[in-house]
């Protein structure tokens, strides 16, 4: 990126000028990211005053059903909102460093459905019914969804285009996504148990749910922020990231490891739910620039302000029911998927 | 066999005498379809042979003709009728964008009329016409939005493509809400209805709708010299004096129209439309989308799916279900074939 040789003055600036950048963004979102839990613990069918929330968190003399509500349901959701929010959209990281495609979404290239697939098949013909039991196939069917997309995206000499990707993931998703269909329909009993699940909803899921998934999220997101300094090297070329000494082979079958844990625990907990590992690192880059350092760093803390924030609307927004959480970020996602493919030159990697 | 081409007028396969190669499909394809139907009529719990059938067709055979005619019948009918509609609808879509991938049910114009329908049933509560309207109006709606949308400088394929994810992702959300708020039993038989499913079509569900696509028929027919003009590109079609807009507009209008229809009866039947036309360009060999061999092979692939999902599988299903599999294993046949061919 920057000129070789003496350092410019003007050279110079933009550096200083990034770094207070990248500050002022870290700040900017840790703050938001307070906001967003205080009102994921508060907003709800039982609204609860702020200092109550914090009388209950912190073991004061509340009312009971409030501290019910605050400790009881809205903690593990909101814990569950945040690895779901951190897993996507440093997952949407990854994939899109690694593919370079600015259209890449764990949800658009369907790795989310390959999860889902997967749990489905768990649960028609192996009987399994607890999410510690199905966190497995999730991981299974997003590892090898991960895969076919990336086989077929690359079934060219070069490397796969933005189009060839993105369309590839839709059809997998449209196949899979049919066969669960299918077999929702013949097996309608065992279905029930799945139907909030597959909707994207962060509804009645509470410690069991969140619990066998917390350590695999964690290890992907170690995994993510051991490559990101791989993947700047990787970024500027196959060829030259050898010549620099960069193990491209090493570094993309760790990024895949981080992809499939991340999305595929994501997934297992809240079902599919698409968007939110394009936009975050997006509006990510757009505040501190290109280094994958920064950009997945700050995805783990965006990640959860956006679904946090989404979770409280789709709450709010059909009071006294709720929408799937999945449906709110598909509406805030979208335009920003259309404005991306507007702009006249879509990489911006 | 050449490849798909993206974003070019397809070129065609070196024969002889493609006129020729072209009429032997056409022929071929409608004997299959007649005969794929005759087994179909007698396929049931009640099971006829082709002879009896054919005899049950022609004259008064008692039971076996309430069966055949009463039963059957309209199902058969529908399933050549909608995947023919649906199957020119495609080739209308991917001539125009002069894409293979620039199908309605890609673009996502299925997943609008779907919204249009539950709209209607979930908010106005109205009758079959409303239904069909809803369909019709929120079709086209859609395609307008992800025209105007996808429009900079003009519409590129990709963009199309990509902007027509976004907006089903968005309306997938609105049908979702809606289905969520309306009452237990409407979302039910709205979600029934939302799997594509021709298994509850009687006549009195198949006759308004064979009777609006034969209306359109001779529409689609007329423009069909207009859109040979257009696949030449803008610039060419106009020194020819073809008023490109107007051509374009209502290329797009028909094609809507076409899947809306099937969309409003039938619900949702995706793929057919994408992969109808060019499987029919392969077997014609011809240089455009042949439009009767694109409807054919749309009559014998939904025939044929409607088959799979009432008989051969263990469950019946809607056959929705089955060309979503079919169609979408199809897709990304053709992207990985369409990546050889370019790198």
């Amino acid at each position: 990126m920057s000129a070789v040789g003496a350092p410019h003055p003007a050279a110079v600036r933009p550096t200083t000028s990034t770094t207070a950048r990248r500050g002022t963004a870290l700040v900017l979102l840790l703050v938001l990211l307070v906001a967003a839990l205080a009102l994921s613990l508060a907003v709800g069918s039982r609204p609860v005053g702020l200092s109550t929330v914090w009388g209950a968190l912190t073991g004061g003399d509340v009312p009971a059903a409030d501290h019910a509500a605050v400790v009881g349901l809205r903690l593990p959701r909101t814990v569950l909102a945040v690895l779901v929010g951190a897993g996507l959209a440093v997952a949407g990281g990854l994939m899109q460093a690694l593919t370079r495609n600015p259209l890449a979404d764990p949800g658009l290239l369907g790795v989310t459905s390959g999860a889902a697939f997967a749990v489905a098949m768990g649960v028609v013909l192996l009987g399994v019914t607890r999410p510690s039991g199905y966190v497995w196939f999730a991981f299974g069917g997003a590892l090898l969804a991960t895969v076919v997309v990336y086989l077929v995206g690359s079934a060219g000499r070069s490397n796969a285009g933005p189009i060839q990707l993105t369309l590839a993931g839709v059809a997998l998703s449209a196949v899979l996504t049919g066969v669960v269909g299918a077999l929702r329909l013949t097996d309608q009993e065992r279905f029930a148990v799945l139907l909030t699940w597959e909707s994207g909803s962060f509804q009645a899921r509470g410690w069991d749910v969140v619990l066998p998934v917390l350590p695999f999220v964690l290890l992907g997101l170690v995994v993510a922020g051991l490559v990101a300094g791989a993947l700047n090297t990787l970024g500027l070329g196959e060829d030259l990231a050898t010549a620099l000494g960069a193990s491209v082979g090493r570094t993309r079958v760790l990024a895949v490891v981080a992809i499939t844990l991340l999305a595929g625990g994501a997934t297992a907990m809240a079902g599919p739910i698409t968007l939110v590992g394009l936009m975050v690192p997006h509006i990510v880059r757009w505040l501190v620039g290109p280094d994958q350092r920064w950009i997945l760093g700050l995805s783990a803390v965006a990640g959860p302000v956006l679904v946090l924030l989404a979770d409280v609307a789709a709450r709010v927004l059909l009071w006294p029911g709720e929408l799937p959480v999945g449906v709110v970020t598909a509406f805030v996602g979208a335009p920003v998927l259309i404005a991306l493919v507007r702009r006249r030159k879509a990489t911006g990697l | 066999m050449t490849g798909v081409r993206v974003a070019t007028t397809p070129g065609g396969l070196h024969v002889r005498d493609p006129r020729r190669r072209s009429r032997v499909a056409v022929a071929g394809l409608a004997v299959a379809a007649l005969l794929l139907a005759l087994v179909a009529l007698g396929l049931g719990d009640y099971p006829l042979g082709v002879p009896e059938v054919v005899r049950a067709l022609v004259s008064d055979q008692g039971f076996a003709s309430t069966i055949v005619t009463q039963w059957r019948l309209p199902r058969v009918l529908v399933a050549l009728v909608f995947g023919a509609a649906l199957a020119v609808s495609g080739a209308l879509f991917q001539s125009l964008t002069r894409n293979p991938l620039g199908s309605p049910d890609v673009i996502g114009f299925a997943t609008g009329s779907y919204t249009g329908v539950l709209v209607v049933t979930t908010v106005l509560g109205t009758g079959t016409l409303g239904v069909s309207a809803g369909a019709l109006v929120a079709g086209l709606l859609t395609a307008l939005v992800v025209y105007l949308l996808a429009y900079r400088d003009g519409v590129q394929g990709f963009r199309l493509i990509v902007v027509g994810i976004g907006v089903t992702g968005m309306l997938h959300g609105v049908n979702v809400w809606l289905l969520l708020r309306a009452k237990t039993e409407v979302a039910l038989a709205a979600s029934i209805w939302g799997a594509g499913s021709i298994s509850l079509v009687g006549w009195s569900q198949a006759l308004p709708a064979l009777a609006v696509l034969a209306v359109l028929t001779p529409l689609v027919w007329a423009v069909r010299g207009p859109l040979r003009q257009l696949e030449l590109g803008d610039d060419a079609a106009g020194s020819h004096g073809l008023r490109v807009e107007a051509s374009r507009l209502a290329v797009v209008v028909l094609g809507v129209a076409l899947i809306a229809t099937v969309t409003a009866t039938a619900g949702p039947i995706a793929f057919v439309a994408l992969a109808a036309p060019q499987i029919a360009r392969r077997l014609a060999g011809s240089a455009g989308l042949p439009l009767v061999a694109s409807a054919l092979t749309g009559a014998l692939v939904l025939l044929a799916a409607d088959l799979l999902a009432q008989h051969v599988l263990p469950t019946a299903l809607p056959v929705g279900v089955v060309t979503v599999v079919l169609g979408g294993a199809y897709l990304l046949a053709l992207i990985v074939q369409e990546a050889r061919r370019r790198w």
